[in-house]
């Protein structure tokens, strides 16, 4: 007989009241990325041409930089609580799990932050 | 750590054709993540001056480019309606039976309609057109 309790036993095994918080960041990021991903599409397939010029004008604007960036954390934060659901479910080893999950959730935060960096670059008109 | 049985559960069902919708939604979520390092590394290719772009362009126009936005633009339009379909799920409605399966056709022929438009416009008419 073991003298731990019921709830000790559990503890660290489950959701632990964390899988609503997961499922609903993977609820609202989707909610954004529907408008956010099909103006992004349309407002680049619109563009006349893919050169410097052209694309820095589109950049510049305060609108398509805004809806960028927010494009780029939207996506990379659903694309994180994507694949780590994908790693969860598919690797069962639980070192190289944790370490997957370490380097994806990372991995995303460096995309997010270069992405935010490369549109406020841009433009803020402040070229490397 | 006791063994527990762990979801998903792969070898005990039989297989069903809704079953594809979800597999399908899980591996265009994956491409799409590709696409989400793409599009970084073209936003720091832009953002790095015409030089850079210029590069980063000649890079991004070769064949094996091209087929990859394909995939990407079939992967999106999937990803989209498919989610949008468990958009529909999460307030409860549409989830009988008759129903996924009724909307798995659905999803499957909108994404595909929506991925020859799409596909048209990236390829034929807009600005990377031959």
């Amino acid at each position: 007989m073991s003298l731990r309790s019921p709830l000790g036993r559990v503890l660290g095994l489950g959701a632990a009241k964390e899988g609503v918080h997961h499922w609903w960041h993977q609820r609202l990021t989707s909610i954004a990325l529907v408008p956010l991903s099909i103006w992004f599409l349309v407002s680049l397939l619109s563009l006349p041409a893919y050169d410097h010029a052209t694309v820095i004008a589109w950049m510049g604007e305060s609108s398509t930089a805004l809806l960028l960036i927010l494009l780029v954390l939207a996506a990379a934060w659903h694309s994180q609580l994507g694949v780590r659901v994908v790693i969860e479910d598919y690797v069962h080893a639980e070192g190289s799990k944790t370490l997957l999950l370490v380097v994806v959730l990372l991995a995303h935060v460096l995309l997010a932050a270069a992405g935010v960096l490369a549109v406020l670059r841009v433009t803020l008109g402040s070229p490397a | 750590m006791p063994s527990r049985p762990l979801s998903p559960h792969l070898t005990v069902y039989k297989f069903k054709y809704t079953m594809t919708t979800s597999i399908l939604n899980r591996l265009s979520g994956l491409i799409l993540s590709l696409g989400l390092l793409l599009l970084v590394y073209w936003l720091l290719a832009v953002a790095n001056g015409a030089a850079a772009q210029a590069r980063a362009t000649r890079l991004l126009s070769t064949p094996g480019a091209k087929l990859l936005y394909g995939l990407l633009i079939a992967a999106f339009c999937y990803h989209l309606v498919a989610g949008l379909r468990h958009l529909v799920w999460d307030t409860g409605r549409y989830l009988e039976r008759a129903q996924s399966q009724k909307s798995a056709w659905l999803v499957g022929w909108v994404s595909i309609i929506l991925t020859l438009l799409v596909g048209y416009w990236a390829f034929f008419v807009g600005a990377h057109a031959p």
